[in-house]
């Protein structure tokens, strides 16, 4: 296939598109790490429950689509708050090893009560079912065509990622996030319930996680309970390349993964059958040359 | 005439897993007053206070702020009830701005007017923190640092202000001015407990001290007592 301009442009529309998704659930692993120092491995089956909360609230609970996909998202934010609260509170003064069990049984726990409540077998997230038709149809920007859900994931993408930098630099809570990050005991000092500020954490990374695993539904449209492994995991190598605990770095290094892996497999389709691993060549190689990940700061060991 | 305390330990015993830091000590606070604590490295000082703003778990012992059993509540309860720490090594968040910093302090404040009068008293202690506002906490000197820190107790206004060691690591001129703005707070009506390696400077500018040994207290008395006791003159103020 000869690259042609529209291809490219294609190509690039749907580079950002997987990067936004991969940065939505990036942002989640990156700001839960940079708080606890914690890699939250049930993050990516938050991602799954978001969806099936949101595929049932259509489906079983006949909420229009809009209002399914809001009350999935809040759904996905409480589950994350209650994860912590069950799971990892009451470890914070723990070895850090403990944590990171925990959050392995936490994943496989939730997998495993998606396949008894849901089923293992596969639901259909298309249209119209789920979400109008509408959707579906193709604009012709000049000699391009574009899907107009591809235009509502980007914006509702750069939505959620504006209403986070707000939330994080512009509003008290986010202030007492940015401070537990660096000093815990401080933070305490000064008057923050951190026990509550770690659980809004988790709320809202939880929730755009759940955000995440909608809008890939609607690109994807195959919900099943291990949905979030592969989503998961590579947002958790984009948050390294990104550099993790910083939220700007798990953006960038969502969009340059998802960029990276579109393009591969447009200008390499001989190699399109390995695009999983070239997550995993990219993370290898930041993680021989640049540990930190491209903006993070050096790495502390914290006390 | 018996004296209004505003803290009153009794009894403290503290532990790190089986290292006994402090092993039952008595203090009391004056209601207005300087009360300060020295001692050599180790002997519990930190432990101490970081026990009263609940950081550290009390094993045995009552902690009593107007007259209230304020032990073991957490340390963001603690804050609310009027109790302010300024660290033992300034803890400044260096990935905050200065404003923000001082914002931290004021965390829990509702009474926004007054949060802004408070910024204004802070500033005319420190006219230098006005300059670094957007500056990132990180990048300000050691002695600005420690300005912050006060600043920012300052900001959840206190009735009790806590300070441990502030003077450490400062430059002559500056741990003048620490002393002198320790003065005018006290001037204010803010109780203070300070914790000092500079024994006699902070005997000088407190009303009452104890000197802490391995977790116990070994002496204590008036400061001006203590300044002329031959004990604390060849142990602490190094004079011989
Ligand atoms: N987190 C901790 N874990 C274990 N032991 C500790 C801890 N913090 C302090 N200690 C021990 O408790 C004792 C009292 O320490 P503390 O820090 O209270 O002393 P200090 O009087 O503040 O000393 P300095 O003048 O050096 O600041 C010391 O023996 C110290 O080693
Ligand atoms: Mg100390």
């Amino acid at each position: 296939m000869r690259m042609t301009l529209p291809i490219f442009l294609q190509n690039l529309a749907n580079g950002i598109l997987l990067g936004g998704l991969y940065a939505l659930i990036a942002i989640g692993y990156s700001m839960v790490y940079g708080i606890l120092r914690l890699i939250n491995f049930a993050h990516g089956d938050v991602f799954m429950m978001g969806t099936y909360f949101a595929f049932y609230g259509v489906t079983l609970f006949l909420l229009p689509w809009w209002l399914a996909f809001v009350v999935a998202i809040i759904g996905a934010g409480i589950l994350g708050f209650l994860i912590d609260r069950i799971a990892y509170k009451p470890l914070r003064n723990a070895p850090r090893i403990s944590s990171l069990i925990t959050a392995i049984g936490m994943s496989i726990f939730l997998e495993s009560l998606a396949v008894v409540i849901f089923g293992g077998i596969p639901k259909s997230f298309a249209p119209p079912r789920i979400y109008p038709k509408f959707f579906s149809k193709m604009l012709q920007i000049g000699s391009v065509r574009v899907q107009i859900l591809t235009f509502f994931i980007l914006g509702i993408t750069a939505l959620l990622i504006i209403f986070l930098i707000w939330f994080v630099y512009k509003t008290k809570i986010g202030m007492a996030m940015r401070a537990i990050s660096t000093d815990i005991a401080t933070t305490a000092l000064m008057g923050v319930n951190v026990d509550l500020v770690i659980g809004i954490t988790f709320a809202i990374g939880s929730a755009l996680a759940g955000a995440g695993g909608i809008l890939w539904a609607m690109k994807y449209p195959n919900v099943n309970p291990y949905m979030g492994f592969m989503p998961g995991l590579k947002a958790f190598i984009a948050a390294v390349i990104g550099g993790i605990g910083s939220i700007q770095g798990a953006m960038l290094g969502g969009f340059l993964l998802g960029m990276i892996e579109i393009m591969l497999v447009a200008f390499l389709p001989r190699f399109a059958g390995y695009r999983d691993i070239f997550a995993f060549i990219i993370l290898i190689i930041i993680l021989m040359y640049k540990p930190s990940g491209i903006l993070g700061a050096k790495l502390e060991e914290k006390v | 005439m018996p004296e209004k305390l505003i803290l009153e330990i009794e009894g403290l015993h503290v532990y790190y897993g089986n290292i006994h830091a402090v092993k039952g000590i008595n203090i009391k606070v004056p209601e207005g007053k300087i009360v300060t604590l020295i001692g050599a490295n180790g002997a519990g000082k930190t432990t101490t206070l970081s026990t009263i703003a609940g950081l550290v778990k009390a094993r045995r012992g009552k902690i009593l702020f107007e007259g209230e059993d304020v032990t073991n509540k957490p340390a963001h309860q603690i804050v609310e009830r009027g109790i302010a720490l300024v660290p033992e090594g300034r803890r400044i968040f260096p990935n905050l701005t200065v404003y923000e910093n001082l914002m931290m302090g004021a965390f829990n404040r509702k009474d926004e007017e007054d949060v802004k009068k408070d910024l204004e008293w802070v500033f005319e202690l420190f006219p230098r923190l006005k300059e670094r506002l957007s500056q990132k906490g990180g990048t300000l000197s050691g002695g600005e640092q420690q300005m912050l820190a006060i600043s920012r107790a300052l900001m959840s206004r206190p009735k009790l202000l806590m300070m441990d060691e502030p003077s450490l690591g400062l430059a002559p001129l500056l741990v003048k001015e620490v002393f002198e703005v320790i003065r005018v707070i006290n001037s204010q009506g803010t109780s203070i407990l300070l914790v000092e390696q500079n024994a006699l400077a902070a005997l000088k500018v407190s009303n009452y001290g104890y000197v802490l040994e391995t977790g116990n207290i070994r002496l204590e008395g008036p400061s001006s007592e203590l300044l002329n006791n031959e004990e604390v003159k060849n142990a602490y103020l190094g004079v011989s």
